[in-house]
């Protein structure tokens, strides 16, 4: 037994991939350090809502429990396990208690595929810093966070509930439509990467420059259907609690209620990941390339890991700053932004880096630096153009702090016309 | 073909709808019990689907209070709304007949619960013009003070009411610090922040304390820049003015027969303001201007209501700088009990004072109405009077019901956010409607 154990754990070249034995081990003590990690940071994140949004609301937040209220995520958590369980009479038992263990699973097991650091080199060998390294990540990531929607349809409908009925309706139809423009935005960072590893696409964003810089219309088609995703404000019609009392989660109580914050939450940090992998480099350390080449040491691991983490807070800070500053959308506001304009932008866009990309291949232009610049040209002249068509006269313009009929009558006049809805009878 | 299945209800008719055939009300019974007769002929394809019978309170987040809407939906259209009222109904008009004419005032804080100086104001208007009591200059503009700041505070309940029903939920929390700002105001005058009781048939409970009008200017310098805040997150956001344009469109010819006053109407077109048209304390020498919306939908309203802050600021800039000096209250023992030190040392004080509060003031007979510009629109209180120190009727006129009978008309065929969007914008206080 001791000679497999130390068969297993045979001291290797550290800057060489392990044997399986160790691969094994390894996988399995980053499994459980990144479900520890992504866990807390979503305990931590709902303690940050509450504190960011009453900084903004310019309230104290929850400070009472332990120093600067740090511990009331305990409290809460303790809450929810203590609270009484609910059913509703008629509800359907099993997918009603399925739900939101659907919901919570899909959550977490994107982050599987995420490349968080550099190798970090043991004397075992070396170990990549993803929990499974999957030559399809990508599409891994896609698959998995389509099937978060069942989760929250099926409790809507298990429920029993008419509001929690229509929540579970609102959900299945928005992330479906949003699963498309979002799959779309990000055919322009394969096509750049020529792969669907994570690994490669961090590689290709630290030879061209980042992707936010070079594809910035896939970037924000793409944050808009990660809040669209993750049902966050100014898409969180599922919930929208001042319509459907609590949408698709109202009959719910206790420990499985907190799995839908807590898969709402751990939804956000995987956005957070995949904005910072796609776009912003991933672990990639910005101007300098000290932390992408080999030889690996534990400080790099250290350092591309904060940095990492440090986006990825960014994200999740940008998430609560939007949510506690946007209205909500309208359900029919929603589709018509999903399916008539983002994905028509996203196809056009794709069109186009495509004919970028093969028009610079023909010319001889390698895939570095000089790659990298003409697409940051191509980008900003798309970028300021569809700007300014979005805009015609609405944003840019400062806002108005007076009732000025000229500004409304403006506002009016490019305002989109709502579609005239008729009942039977009307 | 298969006809959809109505919710099948207990019918009673009331009038014919646009095709002069009996429309067909339905009357959910108290178990909530479904239920209909037959369906309104469909022009439409039939899809096969059924209509859901949806309630939106009286327990509900969005119905502020306890507004019942009781929709049909067809998908997420609404093809039919009833509203419910009467949650709240205490009897205030029938108790008032039992009641002298200042302790009715305590009732009136309790209807539209957001204004209540206002009400109690409007309540001594109506009392005072039964007995043909002409109040001071003074209290004149102090009323004008309390009212305008009434009215702001509501109208801040309002906006981050309807920011929180349109999904933002910051300007809630900024609009409600303000307003607590006006109620440290309300709380120095009278002391008390919500039912301030604060007015008397010729007069006020209480003169306003020392350095009071301090505290207004520090108010009037805070509070523009907050709307403006207010301002800057909601006016011009595109998600904000997709979600109010366009939805509960009322004509102005519509409005008005309908009955709809204050901000409803005046976002319909027509420039009606009691304040202007009417003017009751001293209104008609303030420099004020009513605004007008010219659609008539929900974000008319919206901006009607952000312009009346801020000229009630104006107003109160302009009170502030015209307070006289003098006593608040009238100089008429049918009405105003003597100082307290002379009821405890003169015996005709005594008598005075006891008399006064005993049987109460009784104004001649006669009848009277008052109306007001709440924040909500046009408060009226009518009162008959037979000589006795208890009125024989006391009627309200509440703007919040008149407008709420428009519902139906207004969120027919839109969607059921926009319901609560448009519930949002009529701006109701249960209170006031089921009195």
């Amino acid at each position: 037994m001791v000679h497999t154990f130390s068969l297993l754990l045979q001291v290797a070249d550290s800057q060489l991939p392990p044997t399986t034995g160790v691969f094994v081990i390894a996988s399995i003590i980053k499994m459980l350090v990144m479900f520890t990690l992504v866990m807390v940071t979503v305990a931590y994140t709902t303690f940050a809502e509450r504190r960011i949004s009453a900084w903004i609301q310019d309230r104290h937040g929850p400070n009472r429990v332990g120093p600067w209220g740090l511990f009331q995520v305990l409290a809460d958590g303790v809450k929810n396990f203590m609270k009484e369980e609910t059913y509703p009479a008629d509800a359907h038992k099993v997918l009603f208690m399925l739900a939101p263990a659907l919901a919570f699973v899909p959550a977490m097991l994107t982050w599987a595929v995420i490349p968080f650091a550099s190798p970090l080199p043991t004397p075992w060998g070396r170990i990549d810093m993803v929990v499974a390294d999957l030559p399809v990540g990508f599409l891994f990531t896609l698959a998995i966070s389509s099937l978060g929607v069942y989760g929250l349809t099926l409790a809507g409908w298990s429920s029993n509930n008419k509001y929690a009925l229509l929540g579970g309706l609102r959900a299945s139809a928005q992330m479906v439509s949003y699963e498309i423009a979002m799959g779309m935005s990000t055919v322009c960072v394969l096509l750049l990467a020529g792969n669907v590893h994570l690994s490669e696409i961090i590689t290709q964003q630290v030879t061209m420059g980042w992707n936010v810089l070079l594809l910035s219309v896939a970037f924000f088609l793409f944050i808009i259907a990660a809040f669209a995703e993750t049902n966050r404000v100014p898409f969180d019609l599922p919930e929208s609690e001042s319509e459907l009392v609590a949408g698709y989660h109202t009959e719910y109580s206790a420990m499985k209620f907190s799995m839908f914050p807590i898969s709402e939450y751990a939804n956000m940090i995987t956005a957070g990941a995949m904005l910072s992998t796609l776009f912003l480099g991933g672990w990639d350390i910005p101007f300098t390339t000290w932390d992408n080449l080999p030889p690996f040491t534990v400080l790099k691991t250290l350092l591309t890991f904060g940095f990492f983490a440090a986006k990825v807070v960014f994200w999740l800070f940008f998430f609560i700053w939007i949510r506690w500053t946007l209205p909500r959308f309208r359900y029919d506001q929603l589709m018509s932004l999903g399916w008539k304009l983002m994905l028509p932008i996203a196809l056009a866009y794709v069109a186009l880096i495509a004919t970028v990309v093969v028009v610079l291949d023909k010319a001889g232009i390698v895939r570095g630096h000089m790659f990298g610049l003409i697409l940051f040209g191509i980008n900003i002249v798309s970028v300021a153009a569809l700007f300014f068509w979005l805009d015609r006269g609405r944003m840019v313009s400062p806002a108005y702090s007076r009732l000025n009929r000229a500004g409304v009558d403006q506002l009016r006049a490019v305002a989109p016309r709502r579609s005239t809805l008729k009942g039977p009878g009307a | 073909m298969a006809t959809k299945r109505t919710i099948e209800v207990e019918l009673s008719t009331s009038g014919l709808d646009r095709e002069g055939r009996p429309q067909r009300v339905p009357i959910v019974t108290s178990g909530g019990a479904a239920v209909a007769l037959e369906a309104p002929p469909s022009l439409e394809p039939d899809l096969g689907g059924e209509h859901m019978l949806i309630n939106i309170g009286p327990q509900h987040p969005a119905t502020h209070g306890v507004l019942r809407l009781v929709l049909e939906l067809d998908g997420e259209t609404v093809v039919r709304c009833i509203p419910h009222v009467g949650y709240l109904h205490c009897g205030f008009e029938k108790i008032g007949e039992y009641r002298q004419y200042n302790q009715i005032i305590p009732w009136t804080d309790r209807e539209d619960y957001l204004n209540c100086i206002g009400n109690n104001i409007a309540f001594s208007l109506g009392a005072e013009r039964l007995f043909g009591i002409e109040i001071t200059p003074r209290c004149t503009v102090l009323r004008v003070m309390a009212m305008e700041l009434s009215r702001i505070a509501s109208h801040l309940v309002w906006m981050g009411t309807t920011g929180i029903d349109i999904g933002a939920y910051t300007p809630f929390l900024w609009s409600f610090q303000e307003r607590e700002n006006i109620y440290n105001l309300l709380e120095g005058w009278f002391g008390a922040r919500l039912t301030t009781s604060g007015s008397r048939v010729g007069g006020m409970a209480a003169d306003i304390p020392d350095k009071w009008l301090e505290g207004l200017n520090g108010f009037l310098y805070s509070f523009p820049k907050t709307l403006d805040e207010c301002d800057r997150m909601l006016t011009r956001n595109a998600i904000w003015v997709g979600r109010t344009i366009g939805l509960g469109v009322m004509g102005p010819e519509e409005a008005l027969n309908y009955g709809l006053s204050g901000p409803m109407v005046r976002a319909s077109g027509v420039a009606y303001d009691v304040r202007r048209d009417f003017p009751y304390l001293d209104y008609e020498t303030y420099d004020f201007e009513v605004p007008v919306g010219n659609q008539g939908d929900v974000y008319d309203r919206y901006l009607v209501r952000m312009e009346e802050m801020r000229q009630s600021v104006r107003i109160l800039e302009q009170a502030v700088k015209r307070l006289p000096d003098g006593p608040v209250n009238v100089d008429d023992p049918r009405v105003i009990l003597p100082p307290k030190h002379k009821a405890t040392s003169e015996m005709e004080s005594m008598i005075h004072h006891f008399k006064n509060v005993m049987e109460g003031p009784r104004p001649p007979i006669g009848e009277t109405y008052v109306a007001v510009e709440a924040p909500k629109g046009e408060k009226g209180y009518y009162f008959v009077s037979d000589g006795t120190s208890k009125p024989a009727r006391w009627r309200i006129r509440p703007p919040s019901f008149v407008n709420l009978s428009a519902i139906p008309k207004m969120v027919e065929g839109h969607l059921l956010s926009d319901v609560i969007a448009i519930n949002a914008s009529i701006d109701i206080v249960m209170g006031e409607i089921d009195r």
